[in-house]
């Protein structure tokens, strides 16, 4: 029997994550067709006892004057020792593997787009499929992009074969992208998303209190969540060209959902280039978010409610990021078939600092009494683009 | 109000807003790839990913796309 691992949802949701930024991509673009590149990116991130790390590899050609196709190749493997999985089950390793495909196609101002997208694991299976349309209006300087994701996932459970559960999302966007001067343009978006099926992780547990589990002073069983969930998100983006060849930027969001999350974000950022052939960019980024209705760190009694979570991420936090990136710009007067190179390279330093979930790591009684838990993640990007 | 809506409407799906305020020949602050939502799509996607991963909120990530309407 393979010990239960806690937090393996955690990075299936990536695949969700992935899914609705390529369906999120499409539409928001303006209608102009993407450039023809090929990007090989190495990932890591590392905190909190997981490693993460793996290749994507995304290329993108034009077919004539009015068509674009884009391929992704995308890999998590991951080595986790969370303090979900140390305080319930074992370490653990698996692979993620994700595919899309997707095309655009312009007419005049208009652009349509098509993704699918294919993520598999040895316990989890996900498709999306999207669709995007966008259009230039008032002398191209409004771009008004609407999407539409749909994705089926199945569901198993390490160790349970007979265990097989279904999840059905749709995903609803809006996005107007608008230049206000020269200078600057601002981008305002929405997206609806629900979600119907087995919405939690089937390995993930409560805990509750109980003197039944000695010397613990609290006993486990599994999460219950609901089986719907709808959220609604607002963002308004803002970039502003400066004098020098430099830009800023700032980015404002506002999250609500069904399970009475709330949650905002907040990020600026600034680019400076030099020499024309290197950039620079530094960001700061705050997330703040109130807990689900069913989450508690400690239920008072087993089955205390309809509902029950002890996810972190549907706990009351705070986390900051803070963002270095650096592009070097080669063969930019052509080299070969190649127009142009970049080799690029981003480190994130990320904070979590949770106000309602508690480090089990820590034996103390009664429960209740361990501290707050608290990590830090250093996440590291490294690719090279080139333009054909 | 009902005819200032369809006229509205209409000019939306013709895209005939009239003269734009910044000019075509005005846009090439805004055409710098620097001022790219997302500039690079393989990288944007990839520490938004993370952000989800960690995070109980989702949606509205994007902004990609400059709307320069620059081609």
């Amino acid at each position: 029997m393979v010990a239960a691992v806690i937090d393996r949802f955690r990075h299936r949701r990536w695949l969700f994550t992935l899914a609705m930024l390529l369906s999120c991509c499409l539409p928001l673009s303006a209608a102009v067709l993407p450039e023809d590149r090929i990007d090989a990116l190495y990932h890591s991130y590392e905190g909190g006892g997981i490693e993460i790390n793996g290749p994507s590899v995304l290329v993108r050609k034009s077919i004539g004057q009015s068509v674009s196709v884009s391929g992704n190749y995308y890999v998590d493997a991951i080595t986790s020792a969370s303090i979900d999985v140390i305080t319930s089950a074992s370490p653990y390793t698996e692979e993620r593997t994700e595919n899309s495909l997707s095309a655009d196609f312009m007419h005049e101002k208009s652009k349509l787009s098509l993704g699918y997208t294919t993520s598999e694991e040895n316990d989890f299976l996900a498709r999306t499929v999207n669709f995007g349309v966008s259009q230039d209006v008032f002398g191209d300087l409004t771009t008004i992009s609407l999407g539409y994701a749909r994705g089926w996932d199945e569901v198993g459970k390490t160790g349970s074969p007979t265990f097989s559960e279904n999840v059905e999302r749709r995903n609803f966007k809006l996005g107007v992208s608008q230049i206000l001067t020269k200078n600057f343009v601002m981008n305002l978006g929405f997206e609806t998303i629900t979600d119907e099926g087995f919405l939690n992780n089937p390995y993930r547990e409560v805990r509750y209190v109980s003197a039944d589990c000695a010397p613990k002073s609290y006993c486990k069983q599994l999460e219950v969540y609901p089986r719907t969930r709808t959220s609604n998100a607002v963002a308004l983006r803002g970039m502003y060209y400066l004098p020098y060849r430099a830009k800023v930027h700032a980015d404002l969001r506002a999250f609500s959902d069904t399970w009475g999350i709330t949650a905002y974000t907040g990020e600026i950022g600034y680019t400076h280039t030099y020499q024309d052939a290197w950039i620079f960019d530094v960001t700061y980024r705050q997330y703040q978010q109130d807990h689900a209705s069913f989450y508690s760190d400690l239920f008072p009694y087993e089955n205390a409610q309809d509902y029950l979570a002890r996810d972190k991420e549907l706990s009351t936090y705070t986390s900051r990021d803070l963002g270095l990136g650096v592009t070097y710009q080669f063969a930019r007067g052509g080299w070969g078939f190649i127009d142009k190179g970049s080799l690029n390279l981003a480190y994130h330093r990320m904070w979590f600092d949770y106000d309602d979930f508690r480090d089990l790591r820590v034996e103390c009684a009664p429960a209740g009494c361990e501290p707050l838990y608290s990590f830090y993640a250093d996440v590291m990007q490294f690719y090279i683009s080139l333009w054909y | 109000m009902r005819g200032l809506w369809c006229m509205g409407v209409l000019l939306l799906l013709t895209g005939c807003g009239g003269e734009p305020w910044v000019k075509p020949y005005e846009r090439a602050n805004l055409s710098d790839p620097i001022m790219t939502f997302g500039r690079d799509p393989v990288s944007s996607s990839y520490i938004t990913h993370v952000y989800q991963a960690r995070e109980g909120a989702r949606g509205a990530e994007g902004g990609h796309g400059g709307g320069c309407g620059c081609n």
